[in-house]
């Protein structure tokens, strides 16, 4: 098994009839995944058609979900309408919700976190590049794909890998397939300060789950959900685990790109977080470009 | 977004929060104008007007010291606002450059109280996210009007946190546990539970990012007062703010990092010398890092976004070209979806187009990159392929310093 998703997974886009949203679902179904609904208010009815397939536009996630039966829903809802469009989700008891949505505010954020605590569904990002359960076809084919990451780069096999970022993700990733060794599944947490899923939980997950071996952990300076999780894996991780931190060049008190990644404190900077690394018993890549060899020090595979 | 501490003062003023009366002005010949509006009996302060803090503490580039002064008579307010204005100011957090003042705010003194051991009656307080637990915190401390990472450090025992819980906002025993925590009584108490609550209600409504008065403090005639003023808001929520939009102050923000945010690109400025322009913020933030590694030193965080096109690219060239300290640039992309043709077809037309002579590496992986190479290849430009992060770094590093 990999974790949060696999290739029966069944997946809605909300927003699938934006420019961004029909762009990745087309390539979602290109990938193989079983993308079975879309939703756009007031467009329920229409059908989104790519390739052959044909995919049922509803207007909301409830009934999405009611006649296609799916569990999990990609969001590429525009900012100022993401936090609704991930509360509908909750609403709806799906099982997950991805939120692709870059610029939410965080005062959205902050209430609908609030609001899903408690809930049955579970968000990743927002912020971020989704995930990916590759498939056994040729490039990963007919895997479960949710968000923007390029399907064909994976290749499945028994690495987990998770990070905030979209393209450190791919990197990695990357660096493993070329060495031959295949994903579980890749999640992007996100780069925002207030986001649904830490590193921990993916990290619990990978730990619980029988086809994870090893795993990547990849974080950034601002915040301390990745010493929260290397504190975590040398208490109770049972697989080996190697990590990169980026941002050991940006200055304090500077918005790197990602709202989450600002230097605030001590604890905020990347030398202190590969320091707590180290001393978790993680194999530290010392740039971006040693990350799966990181991990081939400590694992064979 | 960041405003100045006579935007916020308005702002609190209009939310109910107590502020010493103030005046701000932009020209010298107002000065009297503003002056004529205040009540000087305990003197006046003029304040210099720019986004950094060490204000107090900085000194002009002509040599006068202080960007606040405390000036007991009208004639004295008068010529140190005439000292600063229009000058440069640096302090600690400005860097060397410092910045221009271009506005003068003068408020009443404030009739500043004292505590039994002697010292200045002036406490700590701010609003901002926790990000451990995705929910506002509210900060209070007995020790204000000094820095508030120093008494973290030395003294935590005495900063108080109270957490507001989103669902239901901040709770009137949570104002009431503020005031207590701070020590007050009486009609002092009262006044604090009201200025916690409407600061608040600020925080919340205008979407801030963070709210900070240091100091607060209590004047001799019994009154709270917030006698400093830091805030800044949520960019991403500032769609529905359109007055805070309008507090916006350019001079105040680099003018290559506002070019750049008009062609979607996000860019910081650096002290190095090696440019680079990567696709993703984490990408970015990790070339600066392994420029670094590799003995060099990064000029720039520079992400040009996941669906970079042609024109981004250019425009990026252009802005990286624009910082004189720049004698090598790196490029890399991970172009996961988008081609990394496209991407190829955009260098060669930027190289050409603002003539490069700098050395220029290349590191392309992903959708398409055979083509994207040959391109490059077939440019007739000298332009070094990077195979990986590492390769590309170490061959930027080493064309740079070996220059």
């Amino acid at each position: 098994m990999s974790i949060l998703v696999h290739e029966k997974t069944r997946l809605m886009v909300q927003g699938i009839t934006g420019d961004f949203g029909a762009r990745h679902a087309r390539l979602s179904l290109d990938y193989g995944t079983q993308l079975v609904a879309g939703v756009t208010p007031g467009k329920g009815g229409q059908v989104f058609e790519h390739n052959g397939f044909k995919v049922p536009i509803f207007n909301t996630v409830a009934e999405a979900a009611k006649q296609t039966g799916a569990t999990v829903s990609a969001i590429f809802v525009p900012p100022p309408f993401a936090a609704d469009a991930i509360l509908e989700c909750y609403d709806a008891d799906l099982d997950l919700a991805v939120a692709i949505t870059e610029g939410i505010p965080v005062r959205d954020m902050v209430r609908a976190k609030r609001a899903m605590a408690g809930r049955r569904t579970r968000l990743i990002g927002p912020n971020c590049p989704g995930l990916v359960t590759p498939g056994h076809g040729d490039k990963s084919h007919g895997g479960c794909r949710i968000g923007i990451a390029p399907g064909y780069i994976h290749r499945r096999g028994n690495v987990g890998v998770v990070s905030r970022s979209g393209t450190l993700t791919y990197e990695a990733v990357w660096q493993l397939t070329c060495r031959g060794k295949g994903q579980s599944t890749c999640v992007g947490i996100g780069g925002d300060p207030v986001n649904g899923t830490s590193h921990l939980d993916v990290i619990k997950l990978f730990n619980d789950d029988p086809e994870t071996d090893a795993i990547i952990m990849i974080g950034e300076i601002g915040g301390n959900a990745e010493v929260e999780a290397a504190r975590w894996i040398k208490a109770h991780c049972k697989k080996p685990v190697a990590g990169f931190i980026a941002g050991a060049t940006a200055p304090a008190g500077r918005r790197m790109g990602h709202a989450g990644a600002v230097i605030g404190g001590a604890e905020d900077t990347a030398a202190a977080k590969i320091k707590i690394f180290e001393e978790c018993g993680i194999s530290v890549a010392a740039t971006p470009s040693d990350m799966a060899d990181a991990l081939l020090r400590i694992w064979k595979g | 977004m960041n405003i100045h501490e006579y935007q916020a003062k308005t702002l609190f003023e209009k939310f109910g929060v107590a502020v010493p009366k103030g005046a701000a002005v932009q020209t010298a010949k107002e000065f009297e104008g503003a002056l004529a509006q205040l009540d000087g009996t305990h003197g006046y302060m003029v304040k210099s007007q720019i986004h950094a803090g060490g204000r107090g503490k900085g000194t002009f580039t002509n040599g006068f010291k202080g960007g606040v002064k405390f000036s007991a008579t009208k004639e004295k307010a008068l010529e140190n606002a005439q000292a600063m204005l229009g000058n440069t100011l640096v302090t600690a957090q400005t860097g060397e450059a410092g910045r221009k003042v271009q506005t003068i705010y003068f408020t009443e003194a404030a009739n500043l109280g004292k505590r039994a051991d002697g010292r200045d009656d002036e406490y700590y307080l701010a609003i901002l996210l926790d990000r451990a637990t995705s929910c506002p915190v509210i900060v209070a401390s007995t020790e204000g009007g000094m820095e508030i990472e120093h008494v973290a450090h030395h003294t935590p025992e005495k900063i108080f946190k109270v957490q507001v819980d989103p669902a239901v906002g901040l709770q009137a025993f949570q104002a009431r546990q503020i005031a207590f925590s701070l020590g007050f009584t009486g009609e002092i108490f009262k006044q604090c539970v009201t200025l916690v609550t409407k600061l608040y209600q600020f925080y919340w409504d205008k979407d801030c990012a963070m709210v900070e008065v240091n100091p607060l403090l209590v004047t001799q005639e019994g009154k709270l007062l917030a006698l400093d003023a830091k805030v800044s808001f949520d960019d991403n929520a500032l769609f529905r703010h359109p007055d805070v939009v309008a507090l916006r102050d350019l001079n105040e923000e680099d003018a290559k990092e506002i070019e750049a945010s008009k062609f979607g690109l996000s860019y910081i400025a650096l002290d190095g010398n090696i440019a680079c322009l990567v696709n993703g913020a984490g990408l970015a933030m990790s070339t600066m890092d392994i420029i670094q590694h590799f003995g060099g030193s990064p000029a720039n965080f520079l992400d040009v976004g996941g669906g970079a096109t042609k024109d981004q690219v250019t425009a990026a060239f252009k802005i990286i070209l624009g910082d004189a300290n720049v004698k090598g640039i790196m490029v890399n992309i991970f172009g996961g979806i988008m081609d990394c043709n496209v991407i190829a077809l955009g260098i060669v037309e930027a190289v050409k187009e603002t003539g490069l002579k700098l050395p220029l590496v290349v590191r392309l992986e992903g959708n398409n990159v055979e083509a994207g190479k040959a391109t490059l290849a077939a440019s007739g430009l000298t332009i070094v392929s990077g195979d990986s992060m590492a390769d590309a770094a170490q061959k930027i590093v080493k064309l740079v310093n070996n220059k």
